[in-house]
């Protein structure tokens, strides 16, 4: 089948690879009719996760039809059409019973290796580096989905791939990094990054019922984007965040800030950007973290920081007296896409959000390097990437 | 076994040019290693009198624009390549003096730094020009996604709550509203 795979820090290639087989008896196997590249596919395409090895294939946003079952799985069949949500679950772990499934305890085949890394592991992932569990990745023809059993959402022939394949990663990641905000009808909600997760967080948070929301980027067309859903927009690249949203907010800041920017933030000149860069390159930190300081600085005490955007490892002059001052919550993690997926396809299929709206660029699956090309340089107003392997081999091999 | 992929389309998402940037990122490093590590014996080579502190420098300078060059954008530092090329050229010129028994060697750098600034100057403006957002912002403002508008929109979910402990005290400091809402 077709794949893409990485190779090295920014080089990602349409590839022949083996067919995926069904390896346990709670897998499955899909036909892979659309998937998506991710804003967090960016960090591996740049290294920042230092955790692939040449031959991986990636990809975590996909759906399809699925073509084989392993002998125990019981909740699926041949022709179902399913979404696959990026962390993979078991269903049955102290975690997962919880609903914590981005933290399943089972799935993440690389568990001892993390758990040295992050002190105690996340579930595994697709197509996100050793780190997660190596998982081949879903830009595709083909994907295995273990514990298919449970990692999956059901869907209705009724709705489009577009409306639906969303609900993968970044619709319930927009959506926990809203709720987790616990909006009240008083509040303003502060995004910062109007990439695809910040587009869906501004309309969570519109959903959820904020009284404003501001959006924080410097891209007109994902400014054009934010404002077309009725959020207030502040071009960071001319104008000055703290003064607009203490203009916007009475002085006081906003209540609940959402950072959807993470560990590649972008701040023009500053002193500390230029810092940030140069460790960086020199790997004595693995993230740029402006996002998340401007948050701690622009926010009401007793406020409320929920971080949707993806960090890798450690992070410099974090302002943790102010957080700690101030009484801010902070609230993070990879999302328990499960968690919320029951809603948020209820609230498609009632129209009150269509996540389609995102998508800008749609492309066959082989024109993929390119279009990580396009997506990480923002040219061609590009916001999101959907690719379509077009199936050619009919039959797996 | 381990399977060899096999590439159908041939396209990288790593074009010739970025190889050539990264071709330079490694040149500078170890240029600019040499230069910190044996800026002595680079400076009697040339005929060149008490630069061994310039020269350092210059090591400092090239390894930063080496790392640059590494980067996912590296015209930045590339650029500043043609910047370094100019002061070590200055530097260089020095050499050619009459009275510089080795203005052979001082000459024949000259001429390397002077091909490697006509590479550095093509593969920066390359990749300018790669990088660059050639066509005008589109206007996404009829993307509200939302198919009922705004107002059906806006707070729709508005009852809707995530687990307990996601709740923040409320006003007058009573306990959260409890939980569920209207989805």
């Amino acid at each position: 089948m077709k794949a893409l795979v990485w190779h090295g820090p920014q080089d990602i290639r349409c590839d022949t690879v083996p067919d995926p087989q069904i390896e346990d008896g709670r897998d499955a196997i899909i036909k892979v009719t659309s998937c998506a590249i991710c804003g967090s596919d960016l960090h591996l395409f740049h290294n920042f996760i230092p955790f692939m090895k040449p031959g991986d294939i990636v990809g975590h946003e996909t759906m399809g039809e699925v073509v084989e079952v392993g002998g125990d799985n019981k909740n699926l069949k041949v022709g179902d059409r399913i979404v696959v949500p990026f962390t993979i679950f078991c269903g049955e772990c102290e975690q997962c019973v919880r609903g914590n499934y981005s933290a399943c305890e089972r799935t993440n085949r690389n568990r001892a290796f993390a758990d040295k890394l992050l002190g105690h592991a996340g579930s595994g992932a697709f197509g996100y580096s050793a780190l997660t569990g190596a998982y081949p990745g879903g830009q595709a023809e083909y994907l295995r989905v273990p514990f298919a059993d449970r990692t999956h959402i059901k869907v209705p022939d009724s709705l489009s791939d577009e409306q639906l394949l969303f609900l993968s990663d970044i619709l319930p990641t927009g959506w926990q990094a809203a709720v987790q905000c616990d909006i009240e009808p008083t509040d303003t909600v502060a995004v910062w990054g109007c990439g695809p997760v910040g587009q869906m967080a501004i309309r969570s948070a519109i959903l959820l019922g904020a009284e404003q929301v501001v959006a924080i980027d410097r891209f007109p067309e994902r400014l054009s984007m934010a404002a077309a859903a009725g959020a207030l927009t502040i071009n960071y690249a001319e104008e000055k965040v703290i003064e607009r949203l203490n203009e916007l907010t009475g002085g006081k800041g906003p209540e609940k800030c959402i950072d959807a920017v993470g560990m590649e933030a972008h701040s023009g000149m500053l002193p500390a950007h230029l810092i940030d860069r140069a460790k960086q390159a020199l790997m004595l930190e693995t993230d740029r973290p402006h996002a998340l300081r401007e948050m701690i600085y622009a926010c009401k005490p007793g406020g409320v920081l929920s971080v949707p955007g993806v960090y890798g490892g450690v992070s410099d002059m974090i302002p943790l007296g102010m957080l700690m001052n101030k009484g801010l919550t902070v609230r993070t993690g990879q999302t328990n896409v499960c968690r919320w997926t029951d809603d948020l396809l209820r609230m498609i299929e009632e129209g009150l959000i269509d996540p389609s709206f995102v998508i800008t660029h749609t492309r066959p699956l082989e024109a993929g390097p390119e279009m990580y090309r396009t997506f990480q340089r923002k040219q061609d107003s590009c916001i999101k990437v959907v690719l379509k392997p077009e199936h050619m081999s009919q039959t797996r091999h | 076994m381990m399977h060899e992929p096999e590439t159908i389309f041939r396209k990288s998402s790593l074009g010739l040019v970025d190889h050539a940037a990264r071709g330079l990122g490694f040149f500078s490093l170890a240029l600019g290693a040499a230069e910190l590590a044996f800026p002595g014996a680079i400076s009697r080579a040339l005929g060149l009198k008490n630069q061994d502190g310039l020269l350092r420098a210059y090591g400092l300078r090239e390894i930063a624009s080496g790392l640059g060059a590494l980067q996912p954008n590296p015209a930045p530092a590339v650029w500043s390549r043609v910047a370094g090329d100019a002061l070590d050229l200055a530097m260089l010129a020095q050499g050619l003096s009459a009275d510089n028994d080795k203005r052979v060697a001082a000459k024949t750098a000259l001429a390397a730094v002077a091909a490697i600034t006509v590479v550095d100057v093509v593969v920066g403006a390359m990749l300018s020009q790669q990088a660059a957002r050639k066509e005008p912002p589109r206007d996404y403002s009829d993307r509200s996604g939302f198919p009922k508008g705004f107002a059906a929109a806006h707070g729709a979910a508005a009852g809707y709550r995530g687990p307990d402990f996601m709740r923040v005290p409320r006003e007058g400091g009573g306990a959260p509203a409890q939980t569920g809402g209207p989805l």
